[in-house]
């Protein structure tokens, strides 16, 4: 009785090459059918669409019905300052789900189950920022939606609107690296949540979303300044009233930049060293 | 005429430490194609390390490994079309339902959408969860997890299966389902590396096992080899009346059964041998007329092996509740 290592293909036995590269067609596959698999996730867990959207409606509703008249000359007025503002929110709120999201499949053992298949693990990253933007929009939708319901005018027309939408998306996707090297570093998904709503909390209260920073004090006027959630909320604001925007939509667009400049390979190191 | 038998897996001198702790410390391997190889040992043993470096889930810090000829690092990405892998804990996507997560792995794994859904029914049907099919994995108890967990390792056909514990919390009859799935993945040629505390599910599967313990290998052979060199099984016979214990000891001894008893438990044990012994132990004790209350034999606990093996206890290990994971 003789033994022999069972053969590969003689070509990859002979070089020692791992020559199963995934092709272009292989890895857009494998993007589809993750991205599915996450939109499926959302649709299985409607409650986590529901927080996204009930949270920006009640602030909506608590902030222009309740403080409304006491912070403008009517609730009309307060509205078309604070909405615009808040709605270029919803890209962020919606970038730290992918956190969550990633931990989750880290600590489940899914993430484990698809480090055993031949696919690219960038598909796995890539399909929940799709998801995620998708998620995104259908968030927006319903908000801009609700606002108009409430009374909202949209002065600057559609295509401004779709400006202060990608706005919101572009500096959300940046975020998206953020919530990733939380989600990555941080033990359970509710710890991530936690986190991203102690780091959100001041970051959008501090901003010139909900007031004119003009009536803060002086300390808290130079952090709104350099807030970008500040910058954000007045390009946003600028382009829904059909108002000059300024240098608020690249201050914005610089944000973004070097928030993804920064935590993109940082993140990316991580998810390579954990996968 | 030689038969060729070919290594499914093959491990030369596997290292992994986790900053102190030799997790792995040299560790050889190999396992036959088409045979179920079970690696034996306690919890913190190495068990899950290894197979977690077998699956290119980690990577080791020296060492080499081949599965199915393909090299743990270097070829990972051809090495994973080859393997299947069921861990201790069930990773399936809860909020999915039963089908839909075999239907996502059989697109992961580049099967066309119609082969995808057909495999997906396919291996539900196998493993009883057609009714469950349409509901989210969450509401699964924990028997149609681990099926539904060994059911999606299964979709690729793989050549080699890894089961790491597939049996561990589950009720006797789920867990008799999972044997039988085991054996007739390898009746269809399957080589499957399983990984297991527990003797008895090793003897029901095993051609082959390794004991490892601490990252090492302490012992290496075919399943009667190691039964034997741990004793096989021990009977216990509790007699009518306990006085007679010495009496029944001496009778079978004069018979050339070396049997022992304890006056505590009031219980005659004898190890087995060889099955003859058995009935030699219920001829003898008949014969004389001894009244037997009660009798029962056991296969020696994961305790016991490596009693013998190494001379010391296992338990100290046991009460580790979990292995370094990356």
């Amino acid at each position: 009785m003789s033994t022999a290592t069972l053969n590969p293909a003689p070509a990859a036995a002979a070089t020692g090459e791992d020559d199963a590269r995934i092709g272009l067609r292989a890895s857009l596959r494998h993007l589809g059918a993750l991205t599915r698999r996450n939109l499926m996730r959302i649709k299985a867990d409607p409650e986590s669409m529901l927080d996204a959207l009930l949270i920006p409606v009640i602030m909506i509703v608590l902030f222009v019905y309740v403080f409304g008249g006491a912070m403008a000359t009517n609730q009309h007025e307060y509205m078309q300052y604070m909405v615009p503002g808040l709605l270029g929110t919803t890209g962020l709120n919606l970038a730290m789900a992918l956190g969550t999201g990633l931990n989750t499949d880290f600590q489940t053992g899914v993430m484990d189950r698809f480090r055993t298949l031949p696919i690219g693990r960038s598909a796995v990253l890539l399909s929940k920022m799709i998801a995620e933007t998708l998620r995104a929009v259908v968030a927006f939708a319903v908000l801009i939606g609700f606002s108009m319901i409430l009374g909202m005018d949209i002065a600057g027309g559609p295509l401004k609107l779709l400006a202060a939408v990608g706005l919101s998306l572009v500096f959300g996707s940046s975020l998206m690296w953020v919530s990733m090297l939380l989600g990555m570093s941080l033990r359970s998904a509710q710890a991530v949540q936690g986190m991203s709503m102690l780091v959100m909390m001041p970051l959008q209260f501090g901003s010139s979303i909900f007031a004119n920073p003009t009536t803060m004090p002086g300390w808290l006027q130079a952090f709104t300044k350099h807030n970008p959630l500040s910058a954000l909320a007045d390009a946003c604001r600028a382009l829904i009233n059909d108002q000059p925007v300024g240098n608020s939509a690249v201050t914005v667009l610089v944000w973004a930049a070097a928030i993804t400049v920064v935590t993109a390979p940082l993140a990316v190191a991580r998810f390579r060293k954990r996968t | 005429m030689t038969r060729i038998e070919r290594n499914a897996v093959e491990v030369h001198g596997i290292v992994k430490h986790y900053g102190e702790t030799r997790a792995l410390d040299g560790v050889d391997l190999t396992v036959r194609e088409g045979t179920v190889q079970g690696l034996l040992g306690p919890n913190g043993a190495g068990k899950t390390t290894l197979v977690r470096v077998l699956s290119t889930l980690i990577k080791p810090d020296a060492g080499s490994a081949f599965v199915g000829g393909y090299d743990v690092l270097r070829q990972p990405k051809q090495l994973r079309r080859t393997i299947g892998l069921t861990g201790q804990y069930a990773s399936v996507d809860e909020l999915l339902s039963g089908y839909e997560n075999l239907y996502l792995i059989g697109r992961l794994l580049d099967l066309p959408a119609k082969d995808a859904k057909a495999r997906a029914t396919e291996l539900l049907e196998r493993f009883s969860l057609t009714d469950a099919a349409r509901r989210p994995a969450k509401g699964y108890s924990g028997g149609m997890r681990r099926r539904l967990d060994l059911a999606a390792s299964m979709i690729g056909r793989p050549k080699v299966l890894y089961l790491d514990e597939p049996t561990t919390g589950l009720d006797p009859r789920t867990r008799n389902e999972v044997w039988d799935e085991v054996q007739r993945m390898v009746g269809e040629g399957s080589t499957v590396l399983l990984t297991t505390q527990y003797m008895e599910e090793a003897e029901q599967l095993a051609h082959a096992l390794t004991v490892i313990d601490k990252g090492r290998v302490i012992a290496n052979g075919g399943v009667e080899e190691l039964k034997k060199q741990v004793g096989g099984q021990s009977l216990q016979v509790r007699p009518a009346d306990p006085a007679q214990l010495p009496e029944m000891v001496r009778a079978l001894r004069e018979s050339g059964v070396p049997a022992t008893f304890s006056t505590e438990s009031e219980l005659l044990s004898v190890h087995l041998t060889d099955d003859g012994q058995l009935t030699t132990v219920i001829g003898v004790l008949g014969t004389r007329g001894f009244g037997i209350a009660g009798i029962d034999t056991e296969l020696p606990s994961l305790d016991e092996v490596f009693l013998s093996i190494t001379g010391k206890s296992a338990v100290p290990a046991q009460s580790r509740d979990k292995e370094p994971v990356a």
